[in-house]
């Protein structure tokens, strides 16, 4: 146990869970004045439900039998089973042996992860979900999607046994929350109205005030992912930092270019889509490689915004763009940069690094690919099955009272 | 007596209202409105989509005048509402058949 690094985990964990109120803000902000209240509820409604199902059972199906190569884990912490203040039950030989944190400490800051990646699809879905619905949705997923692919890269499953690296999630998080985010938008299609109706954004402040919040909780996010207060933690956030600036540049540089103005929406948008990127690569990339990966991230996430229009979607607030595609480019690009000087655990160095070779980016394409497929093919299902029953899309009078109002009884702003 | 309406662009209420006191004016009443003229709406773009927007906002004000008043304060509106781009409103004048001060009671040109 080393208090070092328990503080700066108690820290972190605490920062991850700022998030998904800044989430909500970011979000909230880009929604219409009817439906603000909705989208906030999503997504401080997630903090309620799925960090009681993390804690009864998600957690063992994500790290229980960690390191086995496998799918899923098992049932040994269910209930928080042997989940306690020392050190990981299995003893110092184990997968998680290196942790010199208390375990429950890690099951919380696991936790805060399980929480904010649902919570990223409402981005997709904004205006049109039944909350019944949005709630069974969120939790069915964590446990049949989730849990399983926190295992496969996180928990020793099989894509990090291939060797496949993802330092804070640009795979377990973005990837398959994008994935999701897909699969439901089609299957309970387009906002009434869309894209005929102008849907612009009612609160850009609340979004910029969002972005801040995101972009300071994923200093524990992407640090605190080296579950230790060291250098790599330090490499980590100085990439935290540096990857969204440039991304924000990247994303308006391409704005600018093509439209004519650099916007504030753009900004906050571009600055996302770098903390997407850097994800995956935060404590396994250094030196100039942040500003790179960043830099592309923008200019790539902005031109992925024309895919929505492209194939006749509806992804509300661009997760697809933002969260897919950067997840992507973030997990891909990591086969390049990715440095055994930075971080021991580099196996395969990228491509642009010292004796790199294209193992790893073989490696970081299939876990990509395997967690795209794999998130949107059971989120189809789940969605699916959700429509069928309880049903999951609100109504066109809904949509046109509003969210706020036909579902919560309640409006944001008196007039 | 008559009534004095005015739609102006927002950022010249301050001025206006300065003007019309210096001929006069005891009082006016300023709503915010939005519609179009020749000026059109604007366009804007959120994550390249661009959306335009009919309707421009502007300020309405409306002022009661004795007929001795009517053109004076006609003109000091004009000409500080006035900045000859396009959209800077416009102004009318109907009649009024009745006015009264709540307070008192009092009628007429006595009320204005």
């Amino acid at each position: 146990m080393d208090s070092g690094n328990t503080a700066w985990m108690l820290m972190s964990t605490a920062l991850v869970l700022f998030m998904t109120p800044g989430l909500a803000f970011f979000y909230g902000g880009m929604v219409r004045g009817k439906n603000v209240l909705a989208m906030l509820m999503q997504n401080i409604f997630a903090m309620g439900i799925l960090a009681v199902l993390w804690a009864v059972i998600v957690f063992s199906l994500a790290f229980g039998d960690a390191g086995n190569a496998g799918v899923i884990g098992n049932l040994d912490f269910l209930f928080l089973k042997d989940v306690g203040i020392g050190g990981a039950p299995g003893g110092p030989e184990s997968f998680l042996g290196f942790l010199t944190i208390p375990f429950v400490l890690f099951c919380a800051y696991q936790m805060t992860f399980a929480i904010i990646t649902p919570a990223l699809i409402t981005g997709a879905t904004a205006d049109r979900l039944k909350f019944a619905g949005y709630a069974t949705f969120i939790a069915a997923w964590l446990v049949l999607v989730y849990g399983p692919v926190a295992h496969m890269v996180f928990g020793g499953g099989w894509l990090a046994d291939m060797g496949a690296l993802d330092f804070a999630g640009g795979a377990v998080v973005h990837i398959n929350a994008g994935a999701a985010a897909l699969a439901v938008i089609l299957v309970i299609g387009r906002r009434k109205g869309y894209p005929d109706e102008p849907m612009p954004p009612h609160n850009l402040p609340f979004t910029v005030l969002g972005t801040g919040i995101l972009w300071f909780g994923w200093a524990g996010f992407n640090a605190g992912s080296a579950l230790a207060a060291d250098g790599i933690a330090a490499q980590a956030l100085m990439n935290t930092i540096l990857a969204p600036s440039t991304a924000m540049l990247g994303w308006l540089l391409v704005e600018k270019l093509k439209n004519g103005h650099a916007t504030t929406l753009g900004a906050a948008s571009g600055a996302v889509a770098g903390m997407v990127a850097i994800t995956p690569c935060a404590g396994f990339v250094g030196g100039m490689a942040p500003i790179y990966i960043g830099f592309g991230a923008g200019a790539v996430c902005y031109l992925a915004l024309g895919l929505k229009a492209r194939f006749g979607f509806d992804d509300s607030l661009d997760v697809i763009a933002v969260h897919l595609v950067g997840g992507l480019f973030g997990s891909v690009i990591l086969g390049l940069f990715a440095d055994p000087a930075i971080n021991a655990v580099v196996a395969n160095p990228g491509l642009f690094i010292t004796d790199g070779g294209t193992e790893l980016l073989k490696d970081q394409v299939v876990a990509s690919a395997v967690t795209l497929v794999y998130s949107f093919a059971v989120s189809l299902g789940i969605a699916k099955a959700v429509q069928a029953t309880i049903g999951l899309k609100a109504s066109d009078e809904q949509q046109d009272v509003g969210l706020d109002l036909s579902l919560h009884a309640e409006t944001a702003y008196s007039n | 007596m008559k009534l004095i309406t005015a739609v102006i662009k927002p950022f010249k209420l301050d001025e206006v209202k300065e003007a019309l006191k210096g001929a006069g004016v005891n009082g006016i009443t300023v709503t915010e409105v939005q519609g179009f003229g020749r000026q059109s709406g604007h366009t804007e773009v959120y994550r390249g989509a661009e959306y335009t927007v009919e309707f421009v906002p502007k300020i309405k004000i409306e002022i009661l005048a004795d007929d001795a008043q009517v053109d004076a304060i006609a003109d000091a509106l004009v000409s500080s509402a006035r900045t000859e781009k396009i959209g800077d409103g416009k102004l009318w004048i109907t009649d009024v058949g009745a006015v009264q001060r709540i307070r008192t009671g009092e009628k007429g040109p006595d009320a204005i």
